[in-house]
């Protein structure tokens, strides 16, 4: 509310709506990474499918959705990673596997040594500590028949976490952290604004003082000013309590300013992933590229400036039944013979920056020839190459190794 | 813990300002806007006063009864001619017996109907109760787990449906009466038939129930909260019935509004059809069922207890009806 107040009071119509650039740049300082911190949670090759099932009375199973195909991410403690893609693009539901509220097809998600993947209901329980939600939609994420008081309250009775006597002071600290009144314990959902509702969603996944939050949008169903409040109280939590946030967004100038790392789904698989500054001045994929090309930028329309505008064509493939080879391959202006053959792995290409492309490079200085091929062990069309070994160590692995593909010296660099 | 920084006290100052603040942005709940749109439509109010007048009845019978001021069980013959029939005009309607007099053993009608009226609206209470249970939580947890589960509680529904079950509820009346005496435990006579009624109207009217609830939940489980409660560690039984349950009371209370009329007729044709509650104890459908003999004698004897019945079913329905109407604002008429 502050912080919306003080828009820019001339210039254009475009200039009076205060952009989440604008009102953010007015708020906290982004988010900076710590490179040393270590991983609280890794997801490793994490795979989510949904069968999809014929009509009629024996209901065979003709499919599979692959809702998220195998993605690997390392989560630093106390840090935040930045899970952004266009809709449906898998993002919700790799957030959704994560915190299990889907059991993953495949692949690992440990955490402190153990698997949630494949952990048994009975033992996920004492982890749902650890690991919490905050929810997209305000208006549908609390329970319209619970008062606010018994919705932050409820994580705490079901895991016994202070006496019972204490319950509603324990609430009352909860909803001033988030910044409510905490007279207003008894009021019941509907009396709130959908920016006050997230706040309350924000103390219930904060009353377990979990280690890691999962964030599913929770800024995209809020009014830009109120989205700069939540995400700088998200900030103040993060930086008090020391938590983990996954942030999957499709807002990128709000992934911008909240996460120092970024990763980009483009149907169920990353793409490219990396630091801030990788992402958005050193994009080396043609999706990220054209994502990044379709963000307003009013710096660049009041000073005339306009950029190039990549249009893909085309919708997204069905995820039942995915282009072979590269997945982008059906949408992508640059595309060759071998992007129908090989998916292309997803290559180290600096200190924290990896692509999955076979053209990986900056916008309009993409190489000619693949890269992939000499490590894939194929020629230059895909085609099996006797001649050549293919490098074993193409394994998709979550965090960075301290080794990469230099691009300019077309070898393996190091730090 | 303690508020992080300087950016969450000016949140604190924004939202600590003074209550009108909040108060102005404050939407009507649901629930008061349904209160309104009842308390608009004139015939929903009507038969609200009408049922509520009912349980008043209901409930004021045996108090009265045991005060002595009615007495629907005292046989007064000199109220009757030779052939069994009330003397006087209009079934023998007097200061004494406004509604007339029973012919055959004259008692008093009007004792005879409040009483009966008592009888009546409990059996069709209790059985509302015991189908609304069995419906409830049959729907909740049909809808909500899905599958198989699904599957099963489906197919008995549709077996519930398909089965005969009036005839069933003659054929079995026998055994369905000694089952009730020598299991439960339930004194013969007018108790254990009255258990009778109550356990074959429960135990086959909870089908349409199980229906509306599950449609619901299939809606209401896709909603976050539910995903909420799940991420925070919620039992499935807390889930069903913590989370869920609280958000299906509107269609709960109109299926129960529209059920219970139907009990209370489908109690008057036991009664006729020679199962449930026999005489002298009264109710509504035994009285109908003995009147029936002096429909051309002693009309008005036979009427007042028709008439109770349809009152009853048209206000209950009625209100249900109007329920409805105010709870799902996007229903049409």
């Amino acid at each position: 509310m502050a912080e919306s107040d003080q828009t820019v009071t001339e210039g254009t119509a475009a200039e009076e709506v205060p952009t989440v650039d604008e009102v953010l740049s007015q708020a906290h300082a982004a988010s900076e990474l710590d490179p040393d911190a270590p991983a609280v949670l890794t997801v490793s090759n994490l795979r989510m499918y949904f069968p999809v099932r014929s009509t009629g009375i024996i209901r065979r199973k003709v499919g599979d959705i692959q809702a998220v195909d195998g993605i690997s991410l390392a989560l630093p403690k106390g840090g935040s990673v930045g899970l952004v893609g266009e809709s449906g693009c898998g993002k919700s539901t790799a957030g959704r596997a994560i915190t299990r509220l889907y059991q993953p097809t495949a692949g690992s998600i440990e955490f402190e040594g153990r698997d949630l993947a494949t952990i048994s209901n009975r033992e996920l329980k004492p982890l749902r500590r650890e690991v919490q939600m905050i929810f997209q939609d305000p208006y549908s994420s609390l329970n319209p028949r619970h008062t606010v008081g018994s919705i932050v309250a409820a994580p705490l009775r079901i895991h016994n976490v202070v006496p019972k006597n204490q319950t509603l002071k324990r609430v009352q600290e909860l909803l001033e952290v988030v910044g409510l009144n905490p007279e207003h314990y008894n009021r019941y959902p509907n009396e709130f604004s959908g920016g006050q509702r997230q706040r309350i969603g924000i103390a219930r996944a904060l009353a377990l003082q979990p280690k890691v939050i999962v964030a599913d949008e929770p800024v995209s169903a809020l009014d830009v000013s109120i989205q700069a409040q939540v995400i700088n109280l998200l900030q103040d939590l993060q930086r008090e309590f020391d938590i983990a946030f996954l942030f999957i967004a499709h807002d990128l100038a709000v992934v911008r300013h909240f996460c120092p790392e970024i990763a980009v789904m483009y149907l169920g698989k990353i793409v490219e992933i990396g630091d801030r500054d990788s992402i958005y001045n050193n994009a080396h994929h043609p999706y990220t590229q054209a994502l990044l090309s379709a963000v307003p930028d009013v710096k660049q329309a009041i000073t005339g400036g306009r950029r190039e505008r990549i249009q893909l064509t085309g919708d997204v493939p069905s995820p039942i039944d995915p282009p072979s080879g590269c997945r982008f391959r059906t949408r992508c202006p640059i595309a060759q013979e071998i992007c129908s053959r090989h998916e292309p792995p997803l290559l180290q290409i600096g200190r924290r920056h990896k692509v999955a492309c076979h053209f990986p490079g900056r916008l309009g200085e993409h190489p000619h020839a693949p890269l992939t091929a000499g490590l894939l062990g194929v020629d230059a069309e895909g085609r099996p190459d006797p001649g050549a070994s293919p490098s074993s160590d193409l394994v998709e692995q979550p965090g960075y190794a301290d080794t990469w593909f230099d691009l300019d010296k077309k070898s393996i660099g190091r730090a | 813990m303690t508020a992080p920084s300087s950016e969450l006290d000016s949140h604190l100052a924004v939202d600590r300002g003074p209550d009108t603040l909040l108060t102005e942005v404050v939407s009507k709940s649901p629930m008061r806007l349904a209160v309104a749109r009842f308390r608009k439509d004139k015939l929903s109010m009507v038969s609200l006063v009408v049922v509520v007048l009912f349980f008043l009845l209901a409930i004021s019978a045996p108090i009265l009864v045991a005060a002595d001021l009615i007495d629907p069980l005292k046989n007064d013959t000199d109220l009757l001619d030779e052939y069994g029939l009330p003397l006087g005009s209009f079934g023998g309607i007097s200061g004494d017996h406004w509604l007339g007099v029973e012919p055959g053993g004259g008692r008093d009608a009007l004792a005879r109907l409040w009483y009966g009226t008592t009888f009546s609206l409990s059996i069709a209470i209790a059985a509302t109760i015991i189908a609304m249970f069995i419906g409830v939580v049959a729907g909740i947890v049909s809808g909500a787990a899905g599958g198989w589960v699904d599957a099963i509680i489906g197919r008995a529904i549709d077996l519930t449906l398909a089965f005969p079950q009036t005839l069933m509820l003659l054929a079995l009346s026998a055994v369905g009466l000694a089952f009730v005496e020598e299991i439960l435990g339930v004194p013969r006579g007018n108790p254990a038939a009255a258990v009778y009624v109550v356990g074959v109207l429960g135990l086959f009217g909870w089908t349409a129930v199980a229906r509306i609830v599950r449609g619901q939940v299939l809606s209401l489980r896709e909603r976050e909260f539910v995903q909420a409660s799940q991420m925070i560690g919620a039992s499935r039984f807390r889930i069903y019935f913590r989370e869920i349950l609280p958000n299906l009371w509107a269609p709960i209370l109109v299926t129960f509004t529209l059920m219970m009329p139907a009990f209370v007729s489908a109690e008057a044709a036991l009664s006729f059809l020679g199962v449930g509650i026999s005489a002298p104890t009264p109710t509504l459908g035994n009285i109908l069922t003995d009147a029936l003999r002096y429909a051309d004698s002693a009309f008005l004897y036979f009427f007042f207890p028709a008439l109770l019945i349809a009152i009853i079913v048209v206000s209950f329905n009625l209100l249900g009806d109007g329920l409805r109407d105010a709870l799902d604002p996007k229903g049409h008429r």
